[in-house]
């Protein structure tokens, strides 16, 4: 699965693995940290994830460097995510996160966008048609998991562009 | 108590002070002028008593019997094998515990003997050979020798100032050998070691150090983050060093601050202060792990 991932240059560094007391290495410290979670989980395709896992995956723990980056870190690293609107907790206790390598108002944008491309405003669709029907298939919003969605679709509705609604068999968007 | 032996209260022959405790008085009757004492031979062992509701602090002295060939003392018999001395604001204990306030009274100590040794001189014709010895011993038992070499300058500021010049002088020559700085702690070592008596206290070395950049001397004292203190040459540019730093770091990929004080020939403390000013400059970044403290080139500010 970590084949065709490329590390960045950082991972292979020591001092990436220790929080800098230097406000602005930090600065850039965090920003590259932030950068490998969401490049990380968009290649193997991981939507959410618990703390405890992250603590063991490589992503923060490089064995052959024999270096990892201690929980309260990567505590920051996931605050600093969250701030961005790129993670959002599932739980109250800060165990398991969503993970979303494009924030959902991005994601809004580009299924709007197709929606109005394809003239297909007004139309009603269900959720699993978006991410899995055959008309999005050379879309990058295709196969995309159905929690981001549905806050794609949430941040639309806010702009008043969709609507969020029940159909026979789960849940669908109306795109006005 | 048949133990007390009436005495003159000056030193014997053969007789030093090992000890003093002043704010104790003993009156005979109305007079002032008299003097008590028990021979150290008396004592079994003595027990601090502490202070109750009401109750006074003492100290309790166990004492052997009187021997029979005793000098006349102000009681006959006894039938107690005790004594205790009781202190007003617990003499004792506060005044070991609060050195500040010993201070003071030493400086009355010191006060009240000039005026003794001024007035010996006053009375120079008028005074017989035999008096002047028991004023001079009365001198001795207080414990004064002679003035400290603090009361020439006056305390405070004035004697820090000297000082301060003083250690100017002292100090150029062996800040040049280490490279234009050194830590506190090794001037003092070094500075004390030179005085050999009138040793200087900490407090007296950091309060002259404080005012040489004043004075505009050619040292300075300077205090590192960390609170290490460091007595640096006018000339020296620790900011300039740490380019230096980066350098060799940078030659030998990282290093902790050991490696890196053998390298340069620094104290590691020393060393450590300077990677630390290269951390806080952006020069270098930190790897921290169960191998050790170990510094870098800060890749992270110059590769993309």
């Amino acid at each position: 699965m970590a084949m065709s991932f490329e590390w960045p240059w950082q991972y292979r560094f020591p001092p990436f693995f220790t929080l800098q007391p230097n406000v602005d290495t930090r600065q850039k410290q965090l920003a590259a940290w932030c950068s490998l979670v969401l490049s990380f989980c968009r290649l193997h395709k991981q939507s959410s994830m618990t703390v405890m896992e992250a603590q063991e995956s490589p992503l923060f723990n490089n064995v052959k460097l024999q270096r990892k980056l201690p929980v309260e870190s990567i505590q920051i690293v996931l605050e600093e995510l969250r701030k961005k609107g790129n993670l959002e907790w599932l739980d109250k206790s800060k165990s398991s996160f969503l993970i979303m390598w494009r924030r959902p108002e991005e994601w809004g944008k580009l299924i709007y966008q197709w929606v109005s491309r394809s003239g297909q405003n007004n139309s009603v669709f269900t959720l699993y048609e978006l991410t899995n029907g055959e008309d999005t298939e050379d879309e990058e919003f295709h196969g995309l998991d159905e929690a981001t969605l549905l806050r794609a679709l949430q941040a639309l509705q806010q702009e008043h562009k969709a609507e969020i609604i029940t159909v026979s068999d789960g849940r669908g968007v109306k795109f006005f | 108590m048949d133990r007390f032996v009436w005495t003159s209260g000056l030193l014997e022959i053969n007789e030093t002070l090992v000890i003093q405790q002043r704010g104790v008085r003993i009156y005979d009757g109305e007079e002032k002028e008299c003097c008590m004492a028990i021979l150290l031979s008396q004592i079994v062992f003595i027990e601090e008593q502490a202070a109750g509701i009401g109750k006074s602090a003492k100290i309790v002295v166990h004492l052997h019997p009187a021997p029979p060939n005793k000098e006349p003392g102000p009681f006959q018999s006894s039938k107690n094998s005790y004594v205790k001395l009781s202190f007003k604001e617990h003499g004792q204990i506060e005044a070991f515990e609060d050195l500040s306030k010993l201070m003071i009274k030493a400086k009355e100590m010191v006060e009240l003997s000039k005026s003794i040794a001024n007035k010996i001189k006053d009375k120079q014709g008028n005074i017989t050979e035999d008096e002047t010895i028991r004023f001079k011993s009365y001198l001795l038992s207080m414990g004064i020798a002679n003035p400290v070499t603090r009361e020439t300058y006056g305390s405070g500021t004035q004697y820090h100032m000297q000082l301060a010049k003083q250690l100017a002088g002292i100090l150029q020559a062996p800040l040049e050998e280490r490279g234009g700085i050194m830590s506190l702690t090794e001037v003092y070592c070094l500075v004390n070691r030179a005085r050999g008596m009138e040793l200087l206290s900490p407090e007296d070395l950091v309060n002259a150090c404080k005012m040489l950049e004043a004075l505009k001397l050619p040292l300075r004292l300077r205090v590192f983050d960390s609170g290490v203190m460091v007595i640096e040459l006018q000339s020296h540019k620790e900011e300039e060093m740490v380019a230096s730093a980066l350098e060799t770091v940078s030659e030998k990929g990282s290093l902790t601050s050991e490696e890196f004080a053998k390298l340069v020939g620094m104290s590691v403390l020393l060393a450590k202060e300077r990677l630390l000013l290269a951390e806080k400059m952006g020069h270098l970044c930190r790897d921290d792990s169960v191998e050790g403290l170990r510094f870098y080139p800060n890749l992270f500010m110059t590769q993309s």
